[in-house]
Parts: C-alpha cells; sequence; structure tokens
C-alpha cells in the first residue's frame, strides 16, 4: 500500500477563547493518502509538541462516523464535501496534490468556540432532555415479542434514529437551526408505537427546548441535509412540522 | 490488607439471584434522597445505571469526559447483543446462554455473576424495545436474531450494524429523562483522577474540568466507575481515541484489586494497518464471519491477482482445523490462525493481512441479499481502503479489542473498596479468559440496568445517610495528588511527545502480550516497560499549563497510567503459566497448537494489590464450580 505522499497547505482556525478574535494559521504538511484527515493532525500536533508549541485543538473519539464527536468545517463544508461521511471518515487520497484546504471550526450561535476548532454543543443535550425518550421506568417493560412493529416501521424509524448528534446540520443553516436533529428524534419516536403516548407533548416541549437554547428557526433551504453525515432525511422535518400543527391544535382545545 | 470474598450466594445456581435480591437490605423510600451516588462514565454500564438510581430515587451525579454522555464508546459496538429470549425455537435457554458464556471464557469466570448474567439479559431486550430502540424486525412485525460469534443457536438482536449506538442512545435517553426531573445532575467534560478513600470506605472523586483546567472535589456515599476497557494500552486498538483506564487504575492505586489484567482479546476481523500515521484500527463486524470465507493464498510470495488465485491455491485454514465451526471458530482461535499465517509468509502480498471473502455468499444468495444484511459495513469497508468488497475480497487483521480483566469486584459488583462499585468493561466479573461476541453490550446493560442498582440499595441498607464534607483532609490529599501530578508532567520538558512513547509501549506489548505469549518474552518486556517508563518521566515533553484547555496534559495522564498498567499485564501473563481463553502461552499446546489449561493450579482469579509503581502483590479467588464441569474447549 506504499504510495507517494501528498503535499498540502493547511489554512487552520486558531483562537484562543470564545472571546478572543480568531484567525488561520498556515501549515505545510506531507501526508500519506490512506490516512484520514484527523491522522494528518494528529502528526501535525506532534510537531508542535515537539516543537514546545500548542497543538491544534480540535475534537475526535471513535473515528468511525458513529459518535459526532469530531466535526470541522472543510473548504466550505461540514465534515468535508464528500456525501454521508463525518470528518473523521475522509481520506487525505480526496485531496489533490500541492492543494490548500481552509479548515474551521463548526460555526452557529448556539456552538460557541472554545478553543480553536473546538466548540460547545451543549444545546443538542438540553433538546434531548426536554424529551427525547419514552417515560416508563427499568424493569416495568412488558415482553419485547408484545409489541408488533413492522420490518418497514423498525427500518424507517432506525433511518431516523442513526443521527450522530455532531451539529453539521446547524453549521450548514444559515439560520443556524437544529430542526433536522430535533425531526430525527421526534419521528423516531412519531413511527414507534412506544412513542405514541407522549408523542404530540414530545414535539412541542423539543421544539420550545430548541427555540430557547438558540438556535434558529428552519426556512426550508435543505443545507442540513446535504451536509448531514448519516444522510437523515428532510422528510422528518416535514412529519416533525406536522406533528408539531397537531400539538398546537390539541393545545387550544385544553 | 485486600480480603477476596466474592460473596456469592447459597443455594441452587438457578436460584441464588432471586434469593439473594429477596435477602436484599432495603432502604425506606423517604430516606433514598438522602444518599448520593457518583457514576463516573456513561456509557451502557454508566448511564444505565445513573438512570435507574436517579428512577428509585437517589440523588445521583454522573461524569463523563465526553462533552455529551451519547457519545461514550459503548456508540460504537456494530454487531449485536446477546439475550436467551429462544424467539427463534432453537432451543436457547438461560442455562445454554450461561453454559456457551462460560465455556468461551475458557472456564475461568465466576459460575454466579455469568448466570446471573444470562438470567437478566431477556429483561434488557423488553427495556430496549420499551425505550423505542428499533432492533430488527421479521416481516411479521416480531423481533429478528441472528447467530454471532461462533453461536450456534440465534439469540443475537441488533440494529442494522449500529446495536451499540442504538442501545446507547437508549440508555442515553432514560438518562436525559432523569436529568429533566432533577434526580441526576450531569458533569460533562470532567476527568475523574482520583477515587476519596475516607474511613475505609470511597466516599467521592477528584476531577478535572477539561475545559477550565479547575480540580474538583464532589462527595457522595458509593461511587460506581463504569468507565470501559483498557484496549488503548497497545496505542493501536479499535477503542475510541480517549479510551483510557485512567479512573479504574488510579482506584487501583488507592486500594481496589486488579484481576485478570493478561486478559485481552484481539479482534479478528478488523482492518490492516495502512501505515506510519495509523491513529486507531478499524472494527469490521463480526457478523461478517456468518458469510464471508476467510482465507491466504497456499503459496508463500503469492504474486498473482487475488481473484485469479485459483482454489487449489487457497488454505481456508479455518474451515480446515475446525470443521464444526469452521469462520465461527472463536475470536482468539481465529486471531491467532491468522497471525501465524502471516508469520508464515502467507499474508496478503506477504505482509500482515488475511482475505475474508464474500464471493462464496454472493453466489448463493446474491449480491442484494448480501447488499441487505452488511450493506453499511461493506460501504465502511470501501470507503476506508477505496476498495469495492463486492469485487475484491476484504482484506483483515487482528486487533485489541476488548479487556475482560479489570477491576476485582464481588457478587455485588463491589471492588476491594466497601462503597467502590465496578460496571461493565471495567470489571472483571463475567467474561473469564475470552469474551464471546455480543454479550459485552449484554454485560453493560445488566450491570447497569439490574444489578448495580440493586446492589447499591443493599449497601445503603446498612449505611447511614450522612453527607461527605469535601473540605476534608482527604479530599484536599487527592486534589493535591492530582496538581501535583500535572505540575510534574508540565516541567519534564523532555524531547520526547507523549505519542512518541505511548507507541514504543504499544509495539512492546503487542509482541510480547498480545495473541501468544512466552516466558523469555514475558520476562524481557517487563524490564523493558519498566525502563521505558523511566523514560518518560524524565524525558517525555508536555505543552501548555493544566489551567486550561489542554489535550497534551489529558493524554500524558492517560499513558503515565498505561505505563503501569502494561507492566502489570505482563507480569500477570508470566503468572499464569497456562493457556486459556484468549491467554496463548506459547509453552503450553498440543502438537496440534490447541491451548492447553491447567485447571489444578490455575483455575484462579489473579487479584493484584498495588504497592508501588512496578511492585504488586498476587491475591487469588479460586473458582469453585458446582455445576458446570470443566470441559476442554473444543470447535473442532
Ligand atoms: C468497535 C467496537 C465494536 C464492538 N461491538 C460489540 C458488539 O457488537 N457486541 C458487544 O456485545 N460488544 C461490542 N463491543 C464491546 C462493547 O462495546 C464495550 O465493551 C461496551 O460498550 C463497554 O461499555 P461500558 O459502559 O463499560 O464503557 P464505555 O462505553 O467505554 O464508556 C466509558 C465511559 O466512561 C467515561 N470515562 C472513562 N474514563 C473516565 C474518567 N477518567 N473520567 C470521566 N469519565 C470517564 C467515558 O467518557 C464513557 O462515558 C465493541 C467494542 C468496540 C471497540
Ligand atoms: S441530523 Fe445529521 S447533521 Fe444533524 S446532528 Fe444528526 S447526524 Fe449530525
Ligand atoms: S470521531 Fe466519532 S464520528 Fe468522527
Amino acid at each position: 500500500m506504499k504510495e507517494q505522499n501528498i503535499n498540502l497547505t493547511l489554512k487552520i482556525w486558531r483562537q484562543e477563547s470564545a472571546k478572543a478574535k480568531g484567525n488561520f494559521e498556515e501549515f505545510k504538511a506531507s501526508v500519506s493518502p490512506h490516512s484520514s484527515i484527523l491522522e494528518m493532525f494528529d502528526e501535525l500536533n506532534n510537531n508542535l509538541e515537539k516543537e514546545g508549541k500548542d497543538p491544534i485543538v480540535f475534537e475526535s473519539d471513535c473515528r468511525e462516523g458513529i459518535c459526532g464527536t469530531c466535526g470541522l468545517v472543510i473548504n466550505g463544508h461540514p465534515h468535508g464535501e464528500k456525501k454521508k461521511t463525518a470528518t473523521c471518515q475522509m481520506h487525505m487520497r480526496s485531496f489533490k496534490e500541492g492543494e490548500t484546504i481552509y479548515i474551521e471550526p463548526f460555526r452557529a450561535k448556539a456552538f460557541p468556540v472554545l478553543r480553536d476548532l473546538m466548540v460547545d454543543r451543549e444545546g443538542l443535550d438540553i433538546i434531548q432532555q426536554a424529551g427525547g425518550y419514552t417515560s416508563f421506568n427499568t424493569g416495568s417493560a412488558p415482553d419485547a415479542n408484545a409489541i408488533l412493529i413492522s420490518k418497514e416501521t423498525a427500518s424507517l424509524a432506525l433511518d431516523a434514529a442513526e443521527c450522530i448528534g455532531c451539529g453539521a446540520c446547524v453549521a450548514a443553516c444559515k439560520n443556524s437551526s437544529a430542526m433536522l436533529f430535533v425531526s430525527a428524534k421526534v419521528s423516531q419516536f412519531a413511527l414507534l408505537p412506544q412513542g405514541q403516548p407522549e408523542r404530540y407533548e414530545r414535539v412541542q416541549n423539543m421544539v420550545i427546548a430548541h427555540d430557547e437554547s438558540g438556535f434558529g428557526s428552519c426556512t426550508n433551504t435543505y443545507a442540513c441535509e446535504a451536509e448531514c453525515p448519516k444522510g437523515i432525511s428532510i422528510s422528518n422535518i416535514a412529519r416533525m412540522n406536522r406533528d408539531y400543527f397537531v400539538s398546537n391544535l390539541k393545545l387550544q382545545n385544553v | 490488607m485486600i480480603n477476596l470474598d466474592s460473596k456469592v450466594p447459597e443455594g441452587n445456581l438457578s436460584e441464588k439471584w432471586t434469593n439473594h435480591k429477596f435477602n436484599m437490605k432495603l432502604v425506606n423510600p423517604a430516606n433514598k434522597r438522602k444518599f448520593d451516588v457518583i457514576v463516573v462514565g456513561t456509557g451502557l454500564a454508566g448511564a444505565g445505571a445513573a438512570a435507574t438510581l436517579g428512577e428509585l430515587g437517589y440523588k445521583v451525579k454522573a461524569f463523563t469526559y465526553h462533552d455529551s454522555s451519547r457519545r461514550a464508546h459503548s456508540i460504537a459496538a456494530q454487531g449485536g447483543i446477546n439475550a436467551a429470549k429462544d424467539y427463534q425455537n432453537d432451543g436457547d435457554s438461560v442455562y445454554r446462554l450461561f453454559y456457551d458464556t462460560i465455556k468461551g471464557g475458557d472456564f475461568r469466570s465466576r459460575e454466579a455473576n455469568t448466570h446471573r448474567l444470562a438470567e437478566v439479559s431477556n429483561n434488557i431486550i423488553d427495556q430496549c424495545v420499551a425505550q423505542g430502540v428499533p432492533f430488527a424486525r421479521e416481516y411479521g412485525g416480531t423481533l429478528a436474531n441472528r447467530s454471532f460469534g461462533g453461536a450456534q443457536v440465534s439469540r443475537t438482536f441488533y440494529a442494522r450494524g449500529e446495536t451499540g449506538q442504538q442501545l446507547l442512545l437508549g440508555a442515553y435517553s432514560s438518562l436525559n429523562r432523569q436529568i429533566k426531573l432533577g434526580s441526576v445532575e450531569m458533569y460533562h467534560r470532567r476527568e475523574m483522577l482520583d477515587v476519596v478513600v475516607v474511613d475505609g470506605k470511597a466516599k467521592g472523586i477528584t476531577v478535572r474540568n477539561l475545559i477550565t483546567g479547575e480540580v474538583e472535589s464532589h462527595s457522595a456515599q458509593a461511587v460506581v466507575i463504569a468507565t470501559g476497557g483498557y484496549s488503548n494500552v497497545f496505542f493501536l486498538s479499535t477503542s475510541a481515541m480517549m479510551s483510557n483506564a485512567t479512573a479504574a487504575w488510579r482506584a487501583h492505586k488507592r486500594g481496589a484489586a486488579f484481576a485478570n489484567p493478561c486478559y485481552t482479546q484481539i479482534h479478528p476481523t478488523c482492518l490492516p494497518q495502512h501505515g506510519e500515521g495509523q491513529s486507531k484500527l478499524v472494527l469490521m463486524s463480526e457478523s461478517l464471519r456468518n458469510d464471508g470465507r476467510i482465507w491466504v493464498p497456499n503459496i508463500v510470495g503469492e504474486k498473482r491477482d487475488v481473484n485469479a488465485i485459483p482454489e487449489e491455491d487457497r488454505d481456508y485454514y479455518l474451515e480446515r482445523r475446525y470443521p464444526s465451526f469452521g469462520n465461527l471458530a472463536p475470536r482468539d482461535i481465529s486471531s491467532r490462525s491468522a497471525k501465524y499465517a502471516c508469520d508464515e509468509g502467507k499474508g496478503v502480498n506477504g505482509g500482515r493481512s488475511v482475505y475474508l471473502d464474500f464471493a462464496d455468499a454472493i453466489k448463493r444468495i446474491g449480491e442484494p441479499a448480501v447488499r441487505e444484511k452488511y450493506g453499511n459495513l461493506f460501504e465502511m469497508y470501501e470507503n476506508i481502503t477505496a476498495e469495492n468488497p463486492y469485487k475484491v475480497p476484504m482484506q483483515i487483521y487482528p486487533a485489541p479489542h476488548y479487556t475482560m480483566g479489570g477491576l476485582w469486584v464481588d457478587y455485588n459488583l463491589q471492588s476491594t473498596i466497601p462503597g467502590l462499585f465496578v460496571g461493565g468493561e471495567a470489571n472483571f466479573s463475567d467474561h473469564g479468559a475470552n469474551r464471546l461476541g455480543a454479550s459485552a453490550l449484554m454485560q453493560g446493560l445488566a450491570d447497569g440496568y439490574f444489578v448495580l442498582p440493586y446492589s447499591i440499595g443493599n449497601y445503603f441498607g446498612s449505611e447511614k445517610p450522612e453527607k461527605v464534607d469535601v473540605k476534608g483532609a482527604e479530599f484536599k490529599a487527592a486534589e493535591d495528588s492530582v496538581n501535583a501530578s500535572s505540575n510534574k508532567l508540565l516541567s519534564i520538558n523532555g524531547k520526547q511527545t507523549v505519542d512518541d512513547i505511548h507507541r514504543k509501549l504499544g509495539d512492546l506489548l503487542i509482541d510480547k502480550v498480545g495473541m501468544s505469549r512466552d516466558e523469555k518474552g514475558l520476562k524481557e518486556v517487563i524490564t523493558k516497560i519498566s525502563n521505558l517508563r523511566e523514560e518518560f518521566w524524565t524525558d517525555v515533553k508536555v505543552v501548555g499549563k493544566s489551567e486550561d484547555i489542554n489535550m497534551n496534559l489529558e493524554r500524558a495522564g492517560r499513558v503515565a497510567d498505561f505505563l503501569e498498567l502494561g507492566e502489570l499485564m505482563a507480569v500477570d501473563a508470566l503468572d499464569r503459566d497456562e493457556s486459556c481463553g484468549a491467554h496463548f502461552r506459547e509453552e503450553h499446546q498440543t502438537d496440534e497448537g490447541e491451548a492447553i489449561r491447567n485447571d489444578e493450579e490455575y483455575a484462579y482469579v489473579s487479584a493484584w494489590e498495588f504497592e508501588e509503581p512496578g511492585k504488586w502483590k498476587l491475591h487469588k479467588e479460586n473458582l469453585e464450580f458446582e455445576s458446570v464441569k470443566l470441559a476442554t474447549r473444543s470447535y473442532k
């Protein structure tokens, strides 16, 4: 698997803290085409540490596209240009010899920069806490096969449940809306029988928490779907909007 | 002084847990609020325990170094979770799941714990379905199962290749509900760096706030450690980048015995290493072995294109040596066989990888059916390697994946420090010398939802709900020791980076304490690791300051602990002069290369007491087998 290294110019966003002014710093890199972009960062940081300089702060964990920890804006695209992959799944072979790459953090009002490429995405957790669950206590569940769910429904629910909570949808949206993220959880439960008892209360609570956490409103530009590493479909937003509408009617009746 | 009382209840194996639950002390509901529990880690075990303890009315504080509890390493599990539901009517039962697990672990686990695991497995599936986990279904709407990782019954529940994600998001949702209700207080981006022991009991922890760098103390009447496994000691493993042993190790240094550190599992189906810049290894789900056939070229120096190699020049070595299990032979056997094939020079292009071939499966069931089963795994493979596995066989090689060893716990999952409980991969409890596929998720959730909440209640039943002051001397001393260690690391200013030294440690371990071990190699490596530890403390370079975001400092602390743990792994492997499960000693094998166990002398759990870095005292818990007969594990 020996192939020639690729030489690149990197313009990487550096920023001391949320309040500090940031700027792009330029680095040169020579990297194996088989390396992932985060492995390139590891090498870069290892060299910086050797020189006694502060390494570039970026986050990652699973490096398999499932934990949602990583998230860089690469040449203007959250998680890079390649569809349906997270930052950590990006390989250097997708870049050309001599190319200049711009790397920035996810930018959104609700995601303050903590340092360099690391942002605070706590708002996403707050939305989930507002209603992303079914209410029952451990031990009180009926036999798993007591609830029949068609293969198709289970599969659709899983399509929605695959959201990795990375926040790329927010970074992609000109309004910094997290509606794709919210709708993924709302849809998972709206599709499943287990989610029915709290269906309308859930959508109300999660949408309110979304708005209160500093995320903007959705104006259907679909930028989110294009950048989502799991290919979460905007049809989930339509489903959520219908449920939200119904939930408003129900509230008025009460 | 360490006392290894396993506290296994009396009675028939199948009645122990029921009787034990009945005999447990209960805490008056009005008093529950007065008991605080700290849960460190929000993977399956930690999130499950924190949520359930919250539901029961205790006051819970949960900690994770992640920015969100949903990111714990459990999220990455692919293949599935076992349960003894017998929905497929293929003869499964609690006893069979128990027996398979204990046999899979090569008779080196505690019978009673393993049986309890099988017993509660069914409740787990019920629980997850109620949470809305979208498991795979049959057309009729019932739950689907597959056979997985060497099991001869179909007892594995799954959600595409994302079972861990869905189970963790289920546990996360239950945890979120408790956070909303106010019974769980969630602390993100906190790394636990010490356990605080007051009058011989665990009463709190010391954490570093990873954003501000501040060192904080938190107190409680019980502490749960659910911080995952230590595969990253090898530097390259399938674990997430941040996974580490620090929480468990610091507890060990405060008096918790560490059990069976040498039992580490090397998973057979991972992507081979691509080069020096490699940061971690990627697992390809073991479910692939259900339909993929593993082979290497028969000829050393084979140059032909892979698809041009005729059948007679291929060695399907697992099918040949293990006719009844074939490609589904247990992980340790599969891994070791791949290593030997590559040692012989039969690896792909003479390197370190073997083929996993789907050509026959595609012929048999068609490409669409293969896509339906493994589509996302194939996509993932192609994305990483730029090769199409529908056309060209995959290449795989074993990688460190799971650690059966961990903090010693009794039947109540309590460590040798009273009040300190350990759940999930962080304990040593249920898998003996080798873990079967799809049973770690089961164990994490069993501990979290169904064991710890009971056993902690039982502990509180005889404790007074007195608040512990975080201003006490023990808390101050722990804070000082954390600060001193950070300052020391930052002041060395040597020439090697943390990663440089970690890589060296990984190379030593994978070579001598990996898939096969021998006395000479182990003795050598113990000295080398101990020297490397010296090197670390005199020549490492850690930049930045401690009152700040400093990932370099975080990693330095973890690697410092790995250096001590790595040495103990070798010490333990040297002590265990037999082959069992994933621990294969070259000296103990049959002429055909099968492991030879020594039940006369080694049917014990090794529990190590820390004395000083590089020095431990061994305690033995003898394993009593009342229900199963020790048999030679045979997969012929
Ligand atoms: C790639 C992969 C695939 C797998 N597939 C399967 C499978 O198909 N089936 C199966 O049964 N098993 C599988 N496993 C194994 C299984 O996923 C793990 O054993 C299990 O999820 C561990 O869960 P846990 O709750 O013990 O720990 P983890 O999920 O590792 O959680 C550890 C938690 O502790 C926290 N933590 C750690 N240290 C500290 C500290 N010092 N301070 C604060 N917080 C800390 C972390 O932030 C995290 O929240 C797989 C493992 C891997 C690596
Ligand atoms: S919807 Fe997609 S982009 Fe948004 S958080 Fe989920 S996975 Fe990320
Ligand atoms: S690091 Fe986990 S999704 Fe990228």
